[in-house]
């Protein structure tokens, strides 16, 4: 897939304005604005589609649901061990007893790193993911390196994320093939234990729940985290 | 299919390049290109099998040269004229002729839309399972024209049963006809030698979730693969 978002040279127009009207800044409306515009206005003519819906829509799963949702899963496997329990032995329920139910989580299976084992999600033939404790995936998800790539060099990967496994640890690739959504449970990090909940959800990025990323102490914006450990 | 989104394994799509603290939505052009889908869907007119199906046709050269949301939209258009809610005509002139008697989302019934508890799992006694963890399966060498969730790269390989997921809705099935046909789904794991050849790691293992068509008992004698 073309990653036309940020660092590529561009030899066509393509606005990259976050807001898509023509303004101050000059630029054209594209193709594909037009054209998604145009099928809205069609859509919406025909009474297929209620903008209001749409906005709706958006902001759900613009501000409303995101990774923070499954750090708190995460921080409270961390605490309660009966609740950890409960996530491995029926992740979906267990999840619900947080509220993260819906679309594209309706059955989770959450997945434990320990020492000897590391968990890595990816999904292969399109963009599978866990939508209600983790959001929507981000570009390099849903993008052809990492689709291509997990399966066959799951360690290259993982380097690329500054995430070096020693040779006895085993990495388990999961590609979501099926309707079953997947979430890596991280290990906790050392040096927490004083910590409360809040504080422990704090360090859990959604990386470390992909399985590209381990949860540092440092915490996401700590000193000497890789940029990716500090992106959400 | 043995189509493009099907990536598995490929060599030459260099790094994968993560965007620091990326924003959810590029353009605003994505935002309702995403939401399109999801209303549009809400009208029950196809499943979600066939939304994959359908972005599945985007010709190769095209599916590598847009981003995901374009492969959305292509797949939007597809569905909105194949499943009769817009007319081909109206497509291309992007004018209705009409209105739909079909009633849209509204703005209240999203949060229960979003809701959903049940989406492909069907009760557990609608399809005995043939298999159970620590079966030795093989999966076979199909090549389906159209939309399969049985990737390539693990296509008559050899594997072990890692769990037994329950009955779900089997998604070739549903993509082709809309029928809801239960069958059973597992995990099965395979060993990276086994997906990638003797220079690939030892330790390492790939697990996928597939349905029991796909799935076939593996020969006692075979114990290398």
């Amino acid at each position: 897939m073309s990653d036309h978002h940020h660092g590529h040279d561009h030899a066509h127009e393509h606005d990259h304005e976050h807001d898509d009207r023509p303004g101050p800044h000059g630029a054209p409306l594209t193709d594909v604005q037009l054209r998604v515009r145009a099928l809205e206005s069609l859509l919406v003519d025909k009474g297929l589609v209620d903008p209001k819906a749409l906005d709706t829509l958006i902001d759900t799963y613009e501000t409303k649901v995101g990774p923070r949702n499954g750090a708190r899963v995460v921080a409270k496997a961390w605490v309660d061990p009966a609740f950890k329990q409960r996530l491995l032995a029926d992740s979906t329920a267990a999840i619900a007893e947080l509220g993260y139910i819906g679309r594209q989580g309706e059955d989770m299976v959450v997945l434990e790193n320990t020492p000897k084992v590391h968990n890595v999600v990816v999904c292969t033939l399109c963009s599978c993911y866990p939508w209600p404790v983790l959001g929507l995936p981000p570009v390099w998800y849903k993008s052809g390196p990492y689709r291509a790539r997990t399966v066959i060099d799951p360690r290259g990967v993982l380097r690329e994320f500054g995430v070096q496994l020693p040779a006895d640890v085993e990495v388990r690739v999961w590609d979501s093939t099926a309707e079953l959504r997947y979430l890596v449970l991280p290990e906790r990090p050392a040096a927490t234990e004083g910590m409360t909940e809040e504080q422990l959800a704090e360090l859990v990025t959604r990386d470390a729940m992909i399985g590209v990323a381990v949860v540092r102490a440092g915490g996401r914006r700590g000193a000497g985290a890789p940029p990716s450990e500090a992106s959400e | 299919m043995n189509g493009i989104h099907d990536l598995g394994g490929m060599h030459g799509f260099g790094p994968v390049d993560p965007e620091p603290n990326e924003p959810v939505f590029h353009h605003e052009w994505e935002r309702r290109a995403f939401a399109l889908n999801l209303a549009a869907g809400f009208l029950g007119r196809w499943n979600i099998d066939m939304g994959r199906d359908a972005k599945e046709q985007m010709p190769p050269a095209e599916y590598l040269a847009t981003t995901y949301y374009e492969h959305w939209l292509y797949g939007l258009e597809r569905l909105l004229v194949e499943k009769g809610l817009v007319t081909a005509a109206e497509l291309q002139a992007m004018r209705a002729q009409g209105r739909s008697a079909l009633k849209p989302l509204g703005v209240d019934d999203v949060p229960k839309a979003l809701r959903n508890r049940r989406a492909a799992r069907m009760d557990d006694h609608l399809a005995a399972p043939r298999f159970k963890a620590g079966d030795r399966v093989r999966t076979k060498n199909i090549n389906p024209t159209r939309h399969t969730r049985l990737p390539r790269y693990a296509r008559d390989k050899v594997g072990v049963v890692d769990r037994d997921h329950g009955v779900f809705i089997y998604a070739d099935a549903h993509a082709a006809t809309g029928e809801k046909v239960p069958q059973r789904c597992y995990s099965v794991r395979f060993e990276a030698a086994t997906l990638w050849g003797p220079d690939a790691r030892g330790r390492d293992a790939v697990y996928i979730d597939l349905f029991e068509p796909y799935l076939e008992p593996a020969e006692a004698e075979e114990s290398r693969k």
